[in-house]
């Protein structure tokens, strides 16, 4: 596998989408943007808006039809998800339930679970630093839902790629949990300063830890900008019918009720 | 949100051509034609060699031996499937009594059995020298001359398939909702009403399919026709086939009587497939629903007995295996080289067989699976579908027709006998795949569903990846699967009968031979040895396949 140390840098990398278009055989999507280096970003938009589809073009797990994703500066069109200098966390599913805590997490070093000493050290700090130590030999149906998407990020620490993919990990969460782990990326982001985009249907969550907000609509980028200046009613129109009855205070009530 | 992530979970399309999975699916594919295809084109040269023996070979006998097919066919199934419906109607109609669940296991047994323990069940019953001989001479006067001939390969056929249709039966009547029951109870409906208004018209959507799975079943029989028919006046064109090459050695008769074979099964299939029938014929054991019935005493009279005579008819010769083989000398079996030796040369068979079945059926999945993936919403390509229907086309060409086509096609080559064992290997463990397909396919696509992205952003694939994550989630539908294609394979006696000899020679080949030298104790014996270990297999098939939720 073309990965390992070449792939791993400390600061983030640009994320870059030019001109993609993509279809799953329905309207095309088309993505024209650019993800600054080393911030959160936080994508939003409806149901179909494409926001999932983003994230698995700029991982690899989709091809765009025509146009480039660049990361860094570098056209990763041809390479495979798992060469691509990039981590992706899923809403579920991120674990292996016959594997452990550590193995899970191992995977994040070696595709094959051939480990060395220097390695263990990783996971291990790893482990220590999402609150998972002393359950490294758990399997994933011992651990709680929070639990098991900080074994996911743990694996994010060991893997080490300039770019993290969010894509609702916590949305099955609840609030106060959910705070927590906003925190903990929070947390991880200053330290490695990675580049994280972070797809979520919560406007708290947007407001919490991203500071660029990219909206989309309807297969397209409708608005980018500052978080804070969508919620203080700069955003586009689109935005506030997205969130409902005059953004502002309104968010958080519309918000409890959206919750799932 | 189940749209996105339906989406969501493909990897992208262009390592297709390097993923390993295909490759696999790609040669087993590959394994699999050469079988069929080898088997075709050995018939087909033999055809073209001797144009106007196939052509003679349509004779008198030859329309004998067909209608004779057809005949026994419908028959059985008529025998079969009439009764099924109305035991199965009793059964549903007291969904709680004890041993209900009991009865249902052993309706299952049957499919478990090698036909020729099940044959030597029978004749252990019913006879000349049955247990029942006796009871039937007193009632006749005058000699029992014994079931050989079409009232055995009736009463073997019902014996499998009766039970099969009911559970079958059982199964359509469960999907009537309960508040259809609830309602009618409500309404006052006597059982009359109620099976014309509820029941019959469940029943009657699922007879074309279970009536023509048991037709099918019924005009492939080889073994029951071959140990019961007794003679030419009940012989089919599976057992023509077998006869024209071991014992007339008419090759032109055997191309004849193959082809038409084909001919014959394919149209079944076609017919099959348009009335949507289950064609491997497994069945779920049924769990009872919670229902609001009011079955009166009468009724309830009635019903008893038809569960009683449904139960002592599929017993009994699973009894009378057992009671016989006990009889026989078993200390002086054990000890015996022959048995010893057939023991060995089965257990080994059987096994590789088994584990090409999974190999191949392993391999068709993924491969069946990544292309799934790879081709999203666009048309399935060709290699998708052979990869999907591929294992469902051996159902058109039965074991025989495959053996004979190679038979006819070694002859020329060499000793056709001393690559029994890799035909016996290669043909049983391609016509297990169904079922083998059956216990692997669900659960790979399951996991498949959770880990494609995962292993596609680790970078695990190829071995790392079947050693890490396919492995573990697929032990117990593997092993699911390897048992019950181990049992099928073990109790076969197709392939065996044409390519066996004194120098390779499986346990239902030497059965075969005892039963045919008169030595009834000894294939009594040998009968209940093989009838446990299949059994045994079943089981334990059944256990791993309802443990395996478990872990998921």
């Amino acid at each position: 596998m073309p990965d390992g140390a070449a792939s791993r840098s400390e600061k983030g990398a640009s994320v870059r989408l030019d001109q993609v278009s993509f279809s799953y055989g329905e309207a095309p999507l088309v993505f024209d943007v650019d993800f600054a280096a080393a911030k959160i970003t936080a994508i939003m938009g409806p149901s179909g808006s494409g926001k999932s589809t983003l994230l698995n073009l700029v991982a690899g797990f989709e091809v765009p039809q025509s146009g480039r994703v660049l990361i860094g500066g570098a056209d990763v069109n041809a390479a495979p998800p798992s060469a691509r200098p990039v981590s992706m966390v899923f809403q579920e599913n991120n674990l292996f339930a016959h594997l452990s805590v550590e193995q899970n997490v191992g995977l994040g070093r070696s595709p094959s679970l051939l480990l060395t000493e220097a390695d263990r050290a990783a996971i291990a700090g790893a482990l220590e630093r999402t609150g998972l130590a002393g359950k490294e030999k758990r399997l994933p149906r011992e651990l709680s839902g929070g639990e098991r998407q900080r074994v996911a990020l743990a694996r994010v620490l060991v893997r080490d790629r300039p770019v993290l993919l969010l894509d609702e990990p916590f949305a099955s969460l609840g609030p106060a949990l959910r705070d927590d782990m906003l925190d903990l990326v929070a947390a991880v982001h200053a330290e490695r300063g990675m580049t994280v985009l972070f797809v979520t249907h919560q406007p708290e969550d947007a407001r919490r830890i991203g500071g660029h907000m990219v909206f989309l609509d309807n297969g397209l980028v409708a608005a980018t900008g500052k978080a804070d200046d969508f919620f203080t009613g700069a955003g586009p129109e689109a935005f506030r019918r997205y969130i409902g009855a005059g953004a502002g205070d309104a968010v958080s009530r519309d918000v409890a009720r959206k919750r799932t | 949100m189940g749209a996105a992530t339906l989406k969501t979970s493909s990897p992208p399309p262009r390592r297709a051509s390097s993923d390993p999975r295909i490759t696999a699916g790609v040669i087993a594919l590959a394994a699999i034609s050469l079988l069929i295809g080898g088997a075709f084109a050995g018939l087909l040269f033999e055809g073209a060699h001797d144009f106007s023996g196939a052509w003679a070979a349509f004779d008198p006998y030859l329309l004998r031996v067909v209608r004779f097919t057809l005949w026994q066919a419908a028959l059985s199934t008529l025998l079969s499937v009439g009764p099924a419906l109305f035991v199965a109607r009793a059964l549903s109609r007291h969904p709680r009594f004890l041993g209900r669940a009991f009865i249902l296991q052993l309706f299952a047994v049957p499919l478990a059995l090698p036909a020729i323990v099940a044959a030597l069940g029978i004749l252990a019953l019913y006879g000349r020298a049955g247990y029942f001989a006796g009871v039937f001479t007193g009632i006749g006067g005058g000699s029992w001359p014994g079931i050989y001939g079409l009232p055995g390969i009736l009463v073997a056929h019902v014996f499998f398939n009766l039970p099969l249709a009911t559970r079958l039966f059982l199964e359509a009547l469960q999907t009537i909702p309960a508040d259809q029951w609830r309602l009618s109870s409500q309404l006052g409906m006597g059982a009359r009403p109620a099976f014309r208004l509820i029941e019959w018209p469940t029943l009657r959507a699922a007879l074309p399919g279970v009536a023509g799975l048991v037709f099918m079943l019924c005009i492939t029989s080889f073994t029951i026709v071959l140990t019961l028919g007794g003679g030419p006046a009940a012989t089919t064109l599976e057992v023509g086939i077998y006869q024209a090459l071991r014992f007339d050695f008419d090759p032109a008769r055997a191309v004849t009587l193959t082809l038409l074979q084909i001919a014959l099964t394919f149209v079944v299939v076609l017919a099959l497939t348009r009335l949507g029938a289950n064609v491997v014929g497994d069945t779920n054991l049924p769990v009872a629903p919670r229902r609001y019935l009011s079955v009166n005493g009468t009724e309830t009279l009635l019903n008893v007995v038809l569960i009683v005579l449904a139960l002592l008819f599929v017993v009994g010769p699973m009894a009378a295996t057992v009671m016989a083989g006990l009889g026989a000398d078993l200390g002086r079996l054990a000890g015996e080289v022959a048995v010893r030796q057939a023991t060995l040369t089965s257990a080994v068979l059987a096994f590789l067989s088994a584990l090409l079945s999974v190999t191949l059926s392993l391999a068709l999945t993924m491969a069946r699976r990544a292309l799934a993936l790879n081709h999203r919403s666009g048309a399935k390509a060709m290699l998708e579908h052979a990869a999907d229907t591929g294992a469902g086309f051996v159902l058109v060409v039965p074991p025989i027709v495959v053996g004979a086509g190679w038979f006819l096609l070694l002859r020329h080559v060499g000793d056709v006998f001393a690559i029994a064992p890799v035909m016996v290997v290669a043909v049983n463990a391609v016509m297990a795949m169904p079922f083998a397909l059956r216990a692997v396919r669900p659960a790979y696509d399951a996991a498949s569903e959770r880990h494609e992205r995962l292993c596609a952003q680790l970078g695990i694939a190829g071995w790392n990846r079947l050693m890490l994550v396919d492995w573990p989630s697929l032990r117990r539908p593997l092993a699911t699967a390897f048992a019950f294609a181990m049992a099928l394979s073990l109790g076969d006696l197709g392939v065996i009968a044409l390519f066996g000899s004194d120098s390779v020679q499986t346990l239902p080949y030497l059965l075969l031979a005892r039963m045919g030298s008169y030595r009834t104790q000894d294939a009594a014996g040998l009968a209940l040895l093989l009838g446990l270990v299949c059994l045994a297999l079943i089981v334990a098939a059944h256990w791993l396949g309802r443990e395996k939720n478990r872990d998921a």
